[in-house]
């Protein structure tokens, strides 16, 4: 399966991922994130239920300083 | 005129209350240990923060939630970077469920050069922003007329620049600054500008509810120090509006009286 994480392409990953998976996998905390798949939200109770689909668009975005 | 008295002369914006009437930026600091030191030697209670793509390749960056508690500190994300009102409520709506905060800066800039703020585009992303439920402060150039749109508009708060952003030039236009402030009912906050602790004064004393500024604090050669210069700024500007300043006179009045002279 592939996938575009933060516009960075993904390949030969594991069927039947979870979000939470893929968070385990980038090693990120999911508590400090959000997560966008194909422009929706993702909520963050659903972490681990959402499974990804081929082709994805993932975005996942933080807060960082700023004006 | 509201009859304030110091011990409830609090900022309401939207549904939130505040005892501080600064709020400070999270951008230009060395690191976020020194934005941290600032925002407390500033008293301020809410910053704000910019929403970005997660460093995939590099998890171990530091983030900006493990120096300034989302717990204790309301964030208030930005939408710098958008140039359409779908790109501001997108991004907004990933803020939320980041943090779960309704409060918001809408910010639509246009030319890079003076970062004026795209006040068409504004205000058609204000639309779109309240109507998905968000309390929206909103960044927009000092024009009495827009000011006033975007509180018809249902904005919770007014933020007009003070002067471009970043360019610490303080308030360049104090009549305009002073004619929104006396036509909005809903807190009018100075948002860029301010260079120097007597800026934010002044736009205190023009009125203002609350002054916002970054580069200010970021970029003083000690910023913890002018974080501190800016909280006692903004309390003495503010003192200084409620107190009423006394009349400007042409010509001398002694403060001693010259009856009774020996």
């Amino acid at each position: 399966m592939y996938l575009t994480v933060n516009g960075k392409i993904y390949d030969n990953l594991i069927e039947n991922m979870t979000m939470q998976d893929l968070l385990d996998y980038l090693k990120l905390p999911a508590n400090k994130i959000a997560i966008e798949r194909n422009r929706e939200i993702v909520s963050k109770s659903s972490f681990n239920t959402a499974i990804l689909n081929d082709g994805d668009i993932i975005e996942i975005i933080h807060f960082i300083g700023g004006g | 005129m509201k009859n304030y008295i110091k011990s409830d002369d609090t900022l309401k914006l939207g549904s939130y209350e505040f005892n501080s009437r600064l709020i400070i930026g999270t951008g230009k600091y060395i690191d976020y240990k020194q934005n941290s030191d600032a925002l407390d030697a500033s008293g301020a209670e809410m910053v704000t923060v910019a929403v970005r793509r997660v460093n995939v390749s590099n998890p171990n960056k530091p983030m900006l939630v493990d120096f300034i508690d989302p717990k204790k500190t309301i964030y208030l994300p930005n939408t710098a970077g958008c140039f359409t009102g779908e790109d501001a409520v997108r991004t907004l709506r990933l803020a939320k469920e980041a943090g779960g905060w309704n409060l918001v800066k809408l910010e639509v800039l246009s030319d890079p050069k003076h970062l004026y703020p795209d006040m068409e585009e504004t205000l058609r992303a204000a639309d779109l922003l309240i109507k998905d439920g968000f309390e929206v402060m909103v960044y927009c150039s000092d024009d009495p007329v827009f000011a006033k749109k975007l509180e018809t508009m249902g904005c919770v708060a007014i933020m007009p620049l003070g002067a471009p952003i970043g360019s610490g030039l303080g308030v360049q236009n104090k009549v305009n600054i002073r004619l929104i402030v006396e036509q909005s009912k809903v807190p009018v906050i100075v948002d860029a500008g301010v260079g120097t602790a007597s800026d934010a004064t002044i736009a205190m004393e023009l009125g203002c509810d609350g002054v916002l500024m970054n580069t200010a604090i970021a970029d003083a050669k000690n910023p913890i120090r002018m974080a501190l210069a800016m909280k006692h700024a903004v309390i003495a500007g503010r003192e200084s509006y409620l107190a009423g300043r006394m009349p400007m006179k042409k010509y001398a009045d002694p403060s001693s009286p010259l009856a009774g002279l020996i």
